[in-house]
C-alpha cells in the first residue's frame, strides 16, 4: 500500500503509471523557459508538481513562474536540512540511545538522502506558487534549489514576490542562509542576540537532551495485535532497520 | 504703566509665536509610536514600530516572536498523532480547522482515505471552527473601533457554537479531535437537532451585525476606503482567505482544490467584493460566516452512516516521500508541507500558516495612513497571533 507517492528521484515524466496533461504541459512549459537550468521535476498526477532548478537560476525561475506562467500567488519559501539528525529521534528507544552515544558516528553511518526531485547539498530551499484568481483553473507548483555548501547563499525572491520578504528572514534565522539582495535580513522570531541556526539539524532541543520524551511507549504493539495491524511490522524490528 | 504693559504683551505674544515655531519645527522631525506588544488591538504580542510625521504614518515595522514556539522544530521529534495535539495551538479559534490540513496531508503519504461519514462530520467541524472563529472577529471589529455593543453579541452566541463542539470532543478550544484515518468519535445522540437550531441563531447573529454595522454611518466613514489593498498586492504578499476575496481574486480552495472535504457536494457560494478596503474585508467575513452556518445545516441533513475510522495501522508510520495539502481555513490558506523519510517522527514540518503572510503586507498597507486607521487595518485584516508566531 502506499505506492502511489513514489520518493525515487529519477522518476520522472519518462514513466507515467496515470497521466497528468495539465501538469505535463505546466513542466513543459518549464523546461522551455528555464532549459538547462531545470535539473530535476517529479509529477504526483492529480495532486502536485515539483521542480528542481540551479543555484543560480533560483531568482530567474520566480520570474519565469510569475510572469510566464502566471503563477502571481506567493504561497512560502523555507528550507531543508537534509543532514540525518545526530541526536536520533530523542525519544527514548533503542534507536534513539544514540543521544547519550558518540553523536557524530551515528550522522556519519546514516547516509543524507534528498526527497522529491533529488539534490545534492546539506540544504535546499524550496518555496511554492500559485495561479490563483481563474474559479476551475488553480495550480500550485513547488520550486527547489539546493544551496551551495561553500557560501550558503541564494538569489532573493524579494524583487519577484515582495511576500518573500519575512519567509525569508525566517529562513536565514533558522537555518542560516543568506539572501543576496535581500533588503533587510535581520531576526524575525528570534532576540536579536541569539547564536545558531535551530532548524539544522545539529542543533540540539535542549529540553530533550535533558530528558528523552517517553512517547515511543504510546505505540508499542498490544501483545493481542499479532497481524491486525495490517502492513505493519513490530516496533522493535522496524525500529532496528531505520 | 501701560506702556509697560503693552510691552511685556507684546513680549509675550513673541515668545508664544517663537515657542510654536519651535512646536513646529519639533513636529516635523517626527516620532516613534510603539503600540504593543500588549495592546488590545493587536489580539496578543505583535508590536508595531511606526515612525509618525504628525498623524501621518512615515513607516511601519511589525514585530513577531513574542510567541514562538518553534513548533517546527518540536514536531520533528514528536509522533504524528502527538503533533496533531501540538498544531490544535496554531489557530486557536479554530483549532479543529488546523487539524485538517495536517492530517490530509499524512493520509495523502499513507494512501488511506478516510470513510465518507468521516468525510462529512470533518467538514462539518471545519465550518464550524470558521463559525466559531469568524463571529468574534465580527464582534472584535467594532470593539476597534469604539463599539462595544457587538462583542458582546459576539461572545454570546458563539458559546453556543464552542458548546456544540464541546459535545462532540471534549474540548472547546483544542478538539485533538481528528485522526489519520477517520475521527475520534462518532457524534452523540440529538446532537444534530441543537446544532440546527444553533445554526439559526448564527444566522440570527448575522442579521443583527449586519444591522448594527451596515447602516452606521461612523462604520462606513472609518472602514470605507481605509487600507485598500489592490488583487496584484494582495496575491505577490501572498494574502489568502477573506483578505483576497475582499481584493476581488476569486479564489477558495475550498471550491478549487477540495482535497479530501465534501465541499464540492454542497450548496454554497463564494463571496467576493471589488473594493479591497476594509470595509471589504468585514463584508466577505460577514457573508462567509452565513455560508458556513447553512453548510452545516445542508451536512446535518445529508450525513451519510456508516464507519468514521478506516483501517489503520496501530503504530503511524508515514511512508517515506514529500506531501504538501492546504486547505482554506478561517484565516485563510493554511498548509502543511511534511517530509517524511517512513519514521513514527516527519523529517520536516513546514507550516504555512495565513496570518504569517497576511501581515507581511502590514509595512507596505500602513505607510501614509493615519494614526488611528492603524487599528482599522489591523483589526480588518484580521490575524491571530498563534498564526504568525507559531
Amino acid at each position: 500500500m502506499a505506492d502511489d507517492t513514489t520518493t525515487a528521484p529519477e522518476a520522472t515524466e519518462e514513466e507515467p503509471v496515470e497521466t497528468d496533461e495539465a501538469r505535463e504541459q505546466l513542466l513543459a512549459s518549464f523546461t522551455e523557459a528555464l532549459g538547462d537550468s531545470l535539473v530535476d521535476s517529479h509529477i504526483l498526477p492529480g495532486k502536485d508538481l515539483w521542480v528542481r532548478v540551479s543555484t543560480e537560476a533560483w531568482g530567474e525561475a520566480a520570474e519565469v513562474a510569475r510572469d510566464r506562467l502566471r503563477a502571481r500567488y506567493f504561497c512560502f519559501l523555507s528550507a531543508i536540512d537534509w543532514m540525518p539528525s545526530p541526536f536520533g529521534r530523542s525519544m527514548d528507544s533503542e534507536v534513539d540511545r544514540i543521544v547519550s552515544g558518540d553523536a557524530a558516528q551515528a550522522a556519519e553511518a546514516a547516509a543524507m538522502e534528498q526527497g522529491v526531485a533529488g539534490g545534492e547539498t546539506r540544504f535546499q530551499v524550496f518555496a511554492r506558487v500559485a495561479h490563483v484568481g481563474e474559479p476551475g483553473n488553480f495550480w500550485g507548483v513547488t520550486l527547489k534549489a539546493d544551496v551551495p555548501e561553500d557560501t550558503l547563499a541564494v538569489p532573493t525572491w524579494t524583487k519577484v514576490y515582495a511576500g518573500a520578504d519575512w519567509h525569508e528572514r525566517e529562513a536565514w534565522e533558522m537555518f542560516g542562509i543568506s539572501f543576496t539582495g535581500h533588503p533587510g535580513l535581520r531576526h524575525i522570531y528570534l532576540p536579536g542576540d541569539f547564536e545558531g541556526n535551530p532548524l539544522r539539524k545539529d542543533f540540539p532541543l535542549l529540553s530533550r537532551m535533558v530528558k528523552p520524551w517517553p512517547g515511543i511507549v504510546d505505540v508499542e504493539q498490544f501483545p493481542d495485535e499479532g497481524d491486525d495491524a495490517e502492513g505493519e511490522g513490530s516496533a522493535d524490528s522496524e525500529g532496528d532497520a531505520s | 504703566m501701560t506702556a509697560v504693559t503693552d510691552r511685556q504683551k507684546l513680549q509675550y505674544i513673541a515668545a508664544k509665536a517663537a515657542d510654536s515655531r519651535v512646536n513646529v519645527e519639533l513636529e516635523t522631525e517626527g516620532m516613534t509610536l510603539n503600540i504593543g506588544p500588549q495592546h488590545p488591538a493587536t489580539h496578543g504580542t505583535l508590536r508595531i514600530v511606526a515612525r509618525l510625521d504628525g498623524e501621518q504614518v512615515v513607516s511601519a515595522e511589525p514585530i513577531a516572536g513574542y510567541m514562538h514556539r518553534g513548533k517546527e522544530k518540536l514536531c520533528e521529534v514528536r509522533t504524528y498523532p502527538q503533533i496533531n495535539t501540538l498544531i490544535n495551538r496554531i489557530d486557536w479559534l479554530g483549532s479543529f480547522a488546523n487539524e485538517v490540513p495536517f492530517i490530509l496531508a499524512a493520509e495523502q503519504l499513507m494512501g488511506i482515505e478516510a470513510p465518507p461519514r468521516a468525510q462529512w462530520i470533518r467538514t462539518m467541524f471545519f465550518e464550524m471552527s470558521r463559525i466559531s472563529n469568524l463571529i468574534l472577529f465580527l464582534g472584535d471589529m467594532g470593539v476597534q473601533l469604539g463599539a462595544v455593543t457587538p462583542a458582546f453579541y459576539a461572545f454570546r452566541d458563539r458559546e453556543f457554537v464552542l458548546n456544540q463542539i464541546e459535545r462532540v470532543t471534549g474540548g472547546r478550544f483544542h478538539p485533538n479531535f481528528d485522526r489519520i484515518g477517520g475521527l475520534k468519535d462518532d457524534l452523540p445522540k440529538g446532537w444534530i437537532v441543537d446544532t440546527k437550531a444553533v445554526m439559526e441563531r448564527v444566522r440570527d447573529f448575522c442579521d443583527e451585525i449586519e444591522e448594527l454595522f451596515m447602516n452606521a454611518e461612523i462604520f462606513s466613514a472609518r472602514t470605507r476606503g481605509i487600507g485598500v489593498i489592490p488583487a496584484d498586492v494582495a496575491m505577490q504578499y501572498g494574502l489568502s482567505g477573506a483578505n483576497a476575496r475582499a481584493s476581488g481574486i476569486d479564489w477558495d480552495l475550498r471550491r478549487d482544490a477540495p482535497s479530501g472535504l465534501v465541499h464540492p457536494e454542497l450548496d454554497w457560494k463564494v463571496w467576493t467584493h471589488p473594493d479591497g478596503d476594509s470595509f471589504a474585508r468585514f463584508w466577505v467575513r460577514l457573508q462567509e460566516v452565513r455560508e458556513a452556518s447553512k453548510m452545516v445545516d445542508q451536512i446535518c441533513d445529508g450525513l451519510p452512516s456508516g464507519p468514521i475510522m478506516a483501517k489503520v495501522p496501530r503504530i503511524i508510520k508515514v511512508p517515506a516521500g514529500e506531501a504538501w495539502v492546504s486547505t482554506e481555513n478561517p484565516l485563510g490558506e493554511m498548509g502543511y508541507y511534511i517530509v517524511s523519510k517512513g519514521d513514527l517522527t516527519p523529517f520536516r514540518l513546514k507550516i504555512r500558516s495565513a496570518s504569517f503572510n497576511n501581515v507581511s503586507i502590514t509595512p507596505w498597507l500602513l505607510r501614509g495612513v493615519y494614526v488611528p486607521d492603524i487599528i482599522t487595518i489591523l483589526a480588518s485584516l484580521y490575524f491571530i497571533l498563534g498564526d504568525i508566531d507559531r
